[in-house]
């Protein structure tokens, strides 16, 4: 079995997201890596680097630059003739082009899978991870995305896969108009081995930066929120943790100030270790908390940013 | 023009939702239910277009049980002028929704279909890429903002690392992510209005889609449980803790 797997990159870098992805896809079959983007001559090198890779398709065009799915889903749905399954990490770029890519293959796609327990059964959370769902495909080609935290990382070196150049084009149905990334020195959420996350107790955007900043600075944290948090204006969306922001599984969460509702924990009920920080001594967060500290956040944090 | 919202009826946000003893799925029985928290989202979104005048009528879609019914009658006391429900008692995958999606589309000819990201009880977060690739549309994901001007659509995304602006070629389908706008409450007088609107009632099989399963669930299974651990008495004692981590020297 062959498959195909989106290769997730920026800046002329592989992302973390693909290596887990790896990892999954090589547990079905040969592991193929799709490049797409506007001058990915040198991602398509790193990715041909990565364990286990046998082969790295390079669709180099300004079409694909910003990986609109109306055009890289044809492309992929080509390349399906000699591929058994399509994977992708969950990502906003698999999230968005993945099912494109199943419904023009008439396939059912398997979201955000947890384990391969077979060539065609999988396991995924459901209900905002409440359950977990193990799914068998009746259908001949698979389509998957993946929970990045769910594997462990492929290694970026040790592999020699051969670089092949695919053709695609515009489908005219979609351009790009402009983008506003946040540019962070701290280390990304979903491959940070450290987070804090601030909630609705921060109270507006000046105290979280006061408050959560030096504390994820003094552990060399990632910095989250919850969506109470996001939606106050207190924290940019790209920070929300939960069932509809970003997985998160770090060695060590810190919750400042977040209740811990269903959904948040669904983003991040998988750390290693879970510390919350919360003047409720009955906020549901104590109760998946494996260190829990009971008191208002605005001495207790500055108090421990400084004690660091 | 004409806009199409999809709109799910499921468990209700606020339920914890508790997996069945046999392992078969999550037990549904006695528990509220009600619009996927999305999906009111992509009718407000229809009603504040029409408000502009952007859109002229807006048709709220459900497939499902028979009570879906009530969740359209939800759609319809916000403020869609009508309503279709695709009867079905069966579980339908989003490739069979989109497949019927899709066929109503070709009747109704929407210049918009406006869906939720994500269905709070499935997470599959497919339909609606699924529909733009079956009517070969364009598709604006995870929506914080949507302007309509011309025979285009700006779609501002909720993207990983921050947000995105894609321009759509009209007709476009577009899913809403939870910062685009916070849903109204229907009036009471809106309420009343609603029970004599217009809603059809149809299957899959009126529109030529077969819905059995693509993916047989072999078994469904609580996740493994986190137990509370310790209460720290203040803050020497959390850093302590974090220094026995290896977190802090
Ligand atoms: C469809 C849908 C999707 C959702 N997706 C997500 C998601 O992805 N992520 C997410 O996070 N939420 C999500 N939510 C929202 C979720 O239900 C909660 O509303 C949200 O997580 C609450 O955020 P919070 O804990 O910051 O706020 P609150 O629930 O208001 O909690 C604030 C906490 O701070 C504590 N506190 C207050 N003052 C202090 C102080 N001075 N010191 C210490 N503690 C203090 C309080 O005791 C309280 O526990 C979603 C909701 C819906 C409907
Ligand atoms: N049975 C259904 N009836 C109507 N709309 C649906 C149905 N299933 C999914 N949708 C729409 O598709 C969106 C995404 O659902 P999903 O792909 O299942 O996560 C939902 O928010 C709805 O707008």
């Amino acid at each position: 079995m062959s498959v195909l797997v989106w290769v997730e990159h920026e800046a002329g870098a592989v992302k973390d997201a693909t290596l887990s992805t790896v990892t999954a896809a090589s547990q079905l079959g040969d592991v193929h890596l799709l490049v797409a983007g506007a001058g990915v001559g040198s991602v398509a090198e790193a990715a041909a680097k990565i364990a286990g890779v046998a082969k790295v398709v390079v669709l180099d065009d300004a079409a694909f630059e910003h990986a609109l799915p109306e055009n890289v889903a044809p492309a992929i749905v080509a390349m399906m003739a000699d591929h058994d399954a399509f994977v992708a990490p969950a990502t906003s770029n698999g999230k968005n082009i993945a099912p494109r890519v199943a419904a023009l293959l008439d396939v059912m796609q398997i979201s955000d899978i947890l384990s391969v327990e077979g060539p065609d059964t999988f396991t995924r959370p459901i209900y905002a991870g409440n359950a977990i769902a193990t799914v068998q495909s009746a259908d001949s080609k698979k389509v998957i995305t993946v929970r990045g935290t769910a594997f462990e990382k492929a290694a970026r070196e040790g592999g020699s896969g051969v670089i092949e150049a695919a053709t695609g084009s515009d489908a005219g149905l979609s351009s790009f108009v402009g983008a506003e990334i946040a540019k962070s020195e701290r280390p990304e959420l979903t491959s940070a081995k450290i987070i804090v996350s601030g909630g609705r107790a921060l109270a507006s955007a000046e105290q979280f930066h006061e408050v959560i900043d030096p504390l994820a600075d003094k552990l060399g944290a990632g910095v989250g929120a919850s969506r109470a948090a996001v939606d106050a204006g207190y924290a940019p969306n790209d920070y929300q943790v939960g069932q509809t922001g970003k997985i998160v599984a770090p060695e060590v969460y810190v919750a400042v100030g977040i209740s811990g509702a269903i959904q948040h924990l669904a983003g991040m009920k998988d750390s290693k270790t879970i510390i919350a920080i919360n003047k409720d001594e009955d906020a549901p967060i104590f109760q998946v908390a494996d260190i829990g500290l009971v008191g208002d956040l605005f001495k207790i944090v500055p108090e421990l940013t400084g004690k660091l | 023009m004409k806009v199409l919202v999809p709109v799910k009826r499921v468990i209700d946000y606020n339920v914890k939702p508790r997996v069945k003893m046999d392992g078969t799925g999550v037990d549904l029985a006695n528990v509220k239910m009600s619009m996927n928290p999305f999906d009111e989202i992509a009718v407000e979104e229809a009603i504040r277009l029409r408000e502009k005048g952007a859109a002229t009528e807006i048709v709220a879609v459900s497939v499902g049980p028979q009570k879906a019914q009530e969740t359209l009658r939800t759609a319809l006391a916000m403020g869609a002028d009508r309503a279709i429900l695709v009867m079905t008692d069966d579980e339908v995958e989003p490739l069979a929704v989109a497949k019927i999606l899709k066929a109503i589309a070709d009747e109704e000819a929407p210049g918009l279909v406006i869906l939720g990201k994500q269905a709070i009880d499935d997470d599959s977060n497919q339909t609606g890429q699924m529909l733009a690739a079956l009517l070969g549309w364009g598709q604006g994901t995870f929506a914080s903002k949507v302007e309509v001007t011309g025979d285009a659509v700006a779609v501002t995304r909720e993207v990983d690392g921050g947000l995105e602006t894609v321009s759509l070629k009209l007709p476009a389908i577009v899913t809403t992510d939870l910062r685009l706008n916070e849903p109204r409450y229907a009036s009471l007088p809106n309420i009343m209005k609603a029970k004599s609107k217009p809603l059809l009632q149809k299957t899959p099989a009126d529109y030529g889609v077969e819905t059995t399963p693509r993916l047989k669930t072999l078994k469904v299974v609580e996740p493994a449980k986190r137990s509370a651990g310790i209460k720290v008495a203040g803050v020497d004692e959390l850093v302590a803790k974090l220094k026995a981590l290896g977190v802090a020297a």
